[in-house]
């Protein structure tokens, strides 16, 4: 049929699977606009306050279902607007596909209005680009953006799409099957034997657990392996969710702001099995001593990972999944009695960390939240002391309900991340907290929210400072707090019900109690501004570029 | 220890293809002593030759990362033992008079071919490996150069074995 690129590329969408996209109209993308409306019906279009919005709502959506998330933005600004959403992406290997308007072809190259090179701008943040510059290779090249965003190891792919190609027309005929992102691909190398040994000779085994574990969907294998060989399991911040934290040997996260007990027992394991981990600077703190008196395993889709950041010596490279099974199936069943008695020991000492249950302290409204909740609530965070605060006390269950800028660490993602997750999810109910300055960032979209209606609660963890850079100023720069504080005056509480959003404004935890149990009945979203304390750090920390040595409880 | 290394590539004879390889060696802060492009018998196609310089963990990260690209549909180490490795050289260099024994006899050592020759200059053309080319250009220094344009270096692996080829493709 003959039918222009504009409507080739809604077929082409929908026969991906794409229902909802999210975006932001303008003069070089009128014509897809022009087709989403006549196409309203098979596929739902969101339209966001900013650009950065709908390419982290688009994130979010990927993030929370596996599948490709899709965003929609006009040339120049529009296209720059996605920059930080896309290399969020990028840094937490999410599967976006980012569609740009671009000036006609002809105009090209001439600094002509609104346009933008966002090729070449974010070349280094996208696992690839096309520009579409025939008509004729469209259908082709949207296929292709699928595949490679959603294969292998996840990324974001960006296509330029000029409007002169929009507009062009063409013999269109749908595949009459789509291809399914080929199947993770087989293992690569395949010898376990060293992996098997260095199993059979640990005493002290850990399992480490990375973001691939939660995008792999690979929980059920790592509790397999873990149970057999008796190992606990620690995590990083994107492996969170991966793994059910109800496993009796669960420890949570490690890391820079990692639990005492998981990373005091990562520094005594003999043998650590890192799974789908890339070792984040983050995540190990001093290389030298992260590797030191042990063997690392190291299980990875991506080949490039290994011995990247840290030399493993045994890497098992490939679908994680696979790899699970056949080196569960292979290893022999161990008991390791010293270990699991180290192991409570450990766990006997952190409780001491506990906070005063009465105090209204981030553990304990984490905690209470938590109450309100179902194990697929989708709990979504910002940036900073509050982020860290969840991954701590939060006790994911199942995958993919944590949504979080991990790599890139962008404040300002959480809420419109939040609403592609609930969105991807049949309007699932959704947590999101938030930090005062994060929130700050990007709460225009509460009016997206709100015209959604996202059965969303969010938490505002609200010290009245930017806490995450203080905290350092405070450690490390002798307590000279430059632009830290937020002497502000905004009613965050106001703000929301301006947007047409419920807000509470709470300072104890019984009124906290109250809020949630009010947000909880609503099925639209609600802000409960908690004034807490500006004492409270992020606690542990293990300094940046040190190890556990140097872990600060205190 | 930094040593240097080929690399060869065969990539989608693309606009940006390029860039994207130049792109990746700036952010991975992976050095580029050369590089060079140019189609193959197939149109679709360009192969590509890389001189870079790293220890065992660069070379082995330069062509993880570099595989991993869309656009590189082969990638291999083209090790010195075992590759023929060739450079094409245009020197223009100035001779004085008294000179003029010396420098020819030097460039028909070197197999070099005169393309232009003026009174007291001549433009040379050698094609050598990039260390006989380093070494004529060291020895003109002391008779005089004017301009000097080098390609890069282009490589194969020896033999019958071709890793590089586009047939299979
Ligand atoms: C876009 C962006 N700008 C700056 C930073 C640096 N940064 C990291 S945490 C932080 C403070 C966050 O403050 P807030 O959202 O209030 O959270 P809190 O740490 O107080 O919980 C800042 C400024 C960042 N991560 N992202």
């Amino acid at each position: 049929m003959l039918i222009t690129g504009a409507q080739i590329l809604i077929e082409e969408l929908i026969q991906h699977g794409v229902d909802t996209i999210f975006g932001y109209p303008g003069g070089t993308i009128i014509d897809i606009y022009d087709q989403l409306l006549q196409h309203q019906d098979r596929i739902k279009h969101v339209l966001t306050a900013h650009e950065q919005g709908a390419v982290h709502a688009a994130d979010g959506y990927a993030r929370s279902s596996g599948k490709a998330g899709v965003v929609l933005a006009t040339s120049g600004p529009g296209a720059t607007n996605l920059v930080t959403g896309i290399a969020a992406a990028y840094m937490d290997s999410s599967p976006l596909i980012a569609i740009t308007g671009n000036v006609a072809t002809s105009m090209l190259g001439k600094d002509s209005f609104q346009e933008i090179d966002i090729i070449g701008v974010t070349q280094q943040i996208v696992k690839h680009s096309f520009i579409v510059k025939r008509v004729e290779d469209l259908a082709n090249i949207i296929h292709e953006a699928f595949l490679i965003a959603t294969s292998e190891r996840n990324g974001p792919v960006l296509i330029d799409f000029p409007k002169d190609v929009q507009q062009a027309v063409f013999d269109y005929h749908p595949r009459q099957n789509i291809v399914a992102p080929s199947a993770p691909p087989q293992p690569l190398f395949l010898d376990y034997n060293p992996a098997v040994t260095a199993i059979a000779n640990s005493k002290r085994p850990y399992i480490y657990c990375g973001g691939g574990v939660v995008r792999a969907l690979a929980g059920q294998e790592v509790l397999g392996l873990a149970e057999k060989i008796q190992a606990p399991i620690g995590l990083s911040m994107m492996g969170l969710s991966g793994v059910p934290s109800s496993y009796p040997l669960y420890l949570g996260m490690t890391g820079m702001h990692g639990l005492y007990a998981a990373n005091l027992l990562q520094s005594e394991a003999d043998l650590l099995i890192a799974i789908g981990a890339r070792f984040s600077d983050r995540a190990t703190g001093n290389v030298q001593e992260f590797v030191k008196n042990r063997t690392i395993v190291h299980i990875d889709i991506d080949p490039a990972e290994i011995n990247k950041n840290i030399h493993s010596r045994i890497g098992l490279c490939g679908d994680i999944k696979e790899i699970l099974r056949q080196l569960t199936h292979r290893v022999q069943a161990k008991t390791n009695p010293q270990w699991l008695a180290r192991i409570a020991d450990c766990r006997q000492e952190q409780k001491a960390l506990t906070a005063d249950p009465q105090a209204f302290d981030p553990q304990n409204i984490v905690s209470l939240v938590h109450q309100f909740c179902t194990d697929d609530t989708i709990i979504a965070t910002d940036v900073g002391q509050h982020q860290m605060w969840v991954m701590q006390y939060y006790p994911f269950e199942q995958p993919r309900t944590l949504i979080t800028s991990g790599g890139l660490g962008a404040m300002g993602f959480g809420l419109g991340a939040a609403i592609g997750a609930s969105l991807a999810n049949q309007r699932r109910r959704t947590v999101l907290f938030s930090g005062d300055g994060s929130f700050g960032m990007n709460l225009i979209e509460l009016t997206t929210a709100v015209c959604q209606r996202i059965p969303l609660v969010i938490i505002l963890l609200d010290n009245g400072m930017l806490g995450m850079v203080h905290q350092l100023q405070g450690r490390f720069y002798g307590k000279r707090f430059s632009q830290t504080f937020l002497d502000r005056p905004t009613d965050f509480a106001r703000v929301a019900q301006a947007y047409g959003a419920e807000g509470y404004t709470v300072t104890n935890l019984s009124e906290f109690h109250e809020a949630l149990r009010q947000a909880f009945q609503l099925d639209t979203p609600v802000v409960i501004d908690c004034k807490i304390s500006q004492d409270r750090e992020a606690l542990p920390m293990i300094p940046p570029g040190s190890s556990i040595k140097e872990i600060i409880l205190k | 220890m930094d040593e240097k290394f080929t690399i060869g590539m065969i990539v989608n004879n693309q606009a940006g293809v390029l860039n994207r390889v130049a792109g990746l060696f700036g952010k991975r802060c992976y050095n580029i002593d050369s590089i060079t492009v140019g189609e193959t018998e197939n149109q679709q196609y360009s192969r590509m030759t890389i001189v870079s310089r790293g220890d065992e963990y660069t070379r082995e990260q330069v062509i993880k990362q570099l595989s991993k690209l869309y656009d590189v549909k082969k990638v291999c180490l083209l090790p010195e033992e075992n590759a023929i490795s060739r450079e094409h050289l245009l020197i223009k260099m100035h001779i004085p008079a008294e000179m003029k024994a010396k420098a020819t006899e030097m460039i028909n050592s070197f197999g070099g071919k005169i393309l232009d020759f003026w009174d007291d200059c001549v433009t040379v053309e050698i094609t050598d490996s990039s260390q006989m080319i380093d070494e004529f250009i060291h020895l003109s220094a002391r008779i005089g150069i004017l301009e000097i344009c080098r390609s890069g270096c282009i490589a194969m692996v020896q033999g019958k074995d071709s890793p590089l080829t586009v047939e299979d493709l």
